[in-house]
């Protein structure tokens, strides 16, 4: 994680990042939903250079018998990186970075369904990182909402996030490796319910003040919010064509 | 454990209701810590080690180095690694085997809060550039699992690297039960674990309190009023001034918890 950027200056005089975002500005996202056939729901997610894809299987019987819960369906998350999404080649099995990543995406993403009407069974996520550039849980995370609701499983709300952070002195919403790879950097990957703005995934690594975070949270659900309009924008293009057939009278 | 234990789960709502009424089940305030004992050099062998008792948790830490081969894009830098093993004598749900997500976030986010707090400068375990450098494995283990592990961990984890001496070293090898002087420590951060119960948040929940959480939150704080690690788990939610309050008891607890390091 830790690689030397001391040289680069990564925001300017005028506030433009190296890019040329400004500190509040996410990079493009472009979502996708139904996009694997098989698949109770899915969606694609381009973000950047960040591209993710998601299937969502299920309401469906949970096996083992012994994972069941009588009172709610359980959520079965995976966050994997493809060998090549990575600069240098990832070793396929699941690292410890991944595994902890699916335990707090999939406990994000319950908060926001009605797994109580479900009890018994078990809903697969399955978040597959194809390149990446910074981000990608969050990225991974904002595409499994979508995939949820397009499986048609009752939410109270989508899941949208982004990373937020610090780097060259500077708070910035959404940063790449370059910014995250400062040496100063700070990152802040969170998600919210977008309609009551309660945090469901927070997550921090380096050093920053009670100051900055208190900005640093204001910036990421401004940012979150952007994020959810792509979201829905998303959902309603699916199903913009769908026609209602037209029952004989 | 998705699995249903009747008992647990009664008592659950028990905690649950008397957290609603305002009471903790063994008396502690919202934002008070069980009794926290540290004790030191607990191996021989070990060149730094611990053992950490928080109420009826008991945890314990040990560092051992080793000469190793440097990160290709760090050459002039040591490392630390910093692992928990959920034993299975800290609990009856606790299985021998590979570690699974609970014991991989419980490390994962232990060496967070060390790590990211630049306790230690990484050049200091260099010994010949771009070759060889020092790796300090910080490895610990539960005994008993009484709630909150992440808290009493990272205290062992913290307590264990302050006692660690760096090993003589001849040849690039290490000479064992010689020493060379004590790792050097800029920071001492403490991990501060809250817990969500209906709409409560605890400092230092008991198994009980962890049973019946609904999220939660970890913060680790350093003495220089810096935050290097937050953590959120489980299903439940937080709000945005449910965190700043927790920061805030954070700060507070951590000074209290730092003076009981040598």
């Amino acid at each position: 994680m830790a690689k030397k950027n001391e040289t680069k200056v990564l925001v300017d005089k005028k506030g433009k990042r190296i890019d040329g975002r400004g500190v509040n500005d996410i990079r493009p996202l472009k979502i996708e939903a139904g996009v694997i056939p098989n698949a109770d729901g899915s969606a694609s997610l381009e973000w950047g250079q960040n591209k993710v894809i998601v299937s969502v299987y299920g309401p469906k019987e949970c096996l083992p018998k012994h994972t069941q819960n009588p009172y709610k369906a359980v959520i079965k998350c995976n966050y994997r990186m493809a060998t090549f999404s990575v600069p240098d080649r990832k070793n396929p099995r699941p690292a410890r970075r991944e595994i902890e990543i699916s335990k707090v995406s999939g406990e994000a993403l319950e908060k926001a369904i009605f797994v109580e009407r479900f009890p018994g069974t078990e809903i697969d996520i399955d978040i597959e990182i194809i390149d990446s550039n910074a981000g990608t849980r969050v990225a991974g995370l904002v595409a499994a909402a979508v995939a949820l609701a397009d499986a048609g499983i009752p939410m109270k709300d989508l899941v949208a996030g982004v990373g937020v952070g610090k780097a060259d002195g500077h708070l910035l919403v959404d940063l790449n490796k370059d910014e995250e790879d400062a040496d100063d950097a700070v990152d802040i990957p969170l998600a919210i319910l977008p309609n009551s703005e309660e945090l469901v995934l927070l997550q921090m690594d380096g050093l920053l003040t009670r100051k900055e975070w208190d900005k640093a949270l204001k910036m990421g659900i401004e940012a979150s919010k952007k994020v959810y309009e792509v979201q829905k924008e998303a959902l309603k293009k699916k199903y913009e064509n769908v026609k209602v057939k037209e029952v004989a009278k | 454990m998705t699995s249903i234990d009747i008992l647990s789960e009664l008592k659950s709502n028990k905690v649950a209701a008397e957290i609603k009424a305002g009471r903790r089940l063994d008396g502690r305030k919202m934002d008070e810590y069980r009794k926290i004992t540290i004790e030191n050099n607990i191996s021989d062998n070990a060149d730094g080690s611990a053992r950490v008792r928080l109420g009826d948790t008991d945890v314990m830490s040990g560092v051992k180095m080793i000469v190793g081969e440097p990160y290709p894009d760090s050459p002039d830098k040591g490392s630390i690694s910093v692992g928990v093993e959920l034993l299975p004598l800290a609990s009856r749900y606790f299985e021998t085997g590979p570690p699974r997500e609970a014991a991989i976030e419980l490390s994962r986010v232990v060496d967070r809060g060390i790590r990211e707090s630049k306790t230690l400068d990484f050049k200091d375990l260099c010994l010949v550039e771009g070759e060889k450098v020092l790796v300090a494995f910080i490895d610990g283990y539960t005994i008993n699992h009484a709630g909150n592990l992440f808290d009493a961990c990272s205290i062992a984890a913290m307590s264990a690297l302050l006692e660690a001496r760096i090993p003589k070293i001849e040849d690039n090898k290490i000479i064992h039960g010689e020493y060379e002087g004590k790792l050097k420590i800029k920071r001492k951060p403490v991990l501060n674990t809250f817990a969500k119960i209906g709409s409560t948040v605890i400092a230092d929940p008991s198994i009980d309190e962890e049973n019946a959480m609904d999220a939660r939150f970890s913060v680790s704080t350093t003495e220089d009023d810096y935050m290097c690690a937050f953590q959120k788990g489980g299903p439940g939610s937080f709000t945005g001034e449910e965190i700043s309050t927790a920061i805030d008891t954070a700060f507070k607890n951590s000074k209290n918890i730092r003076k009981l390091f040598k």
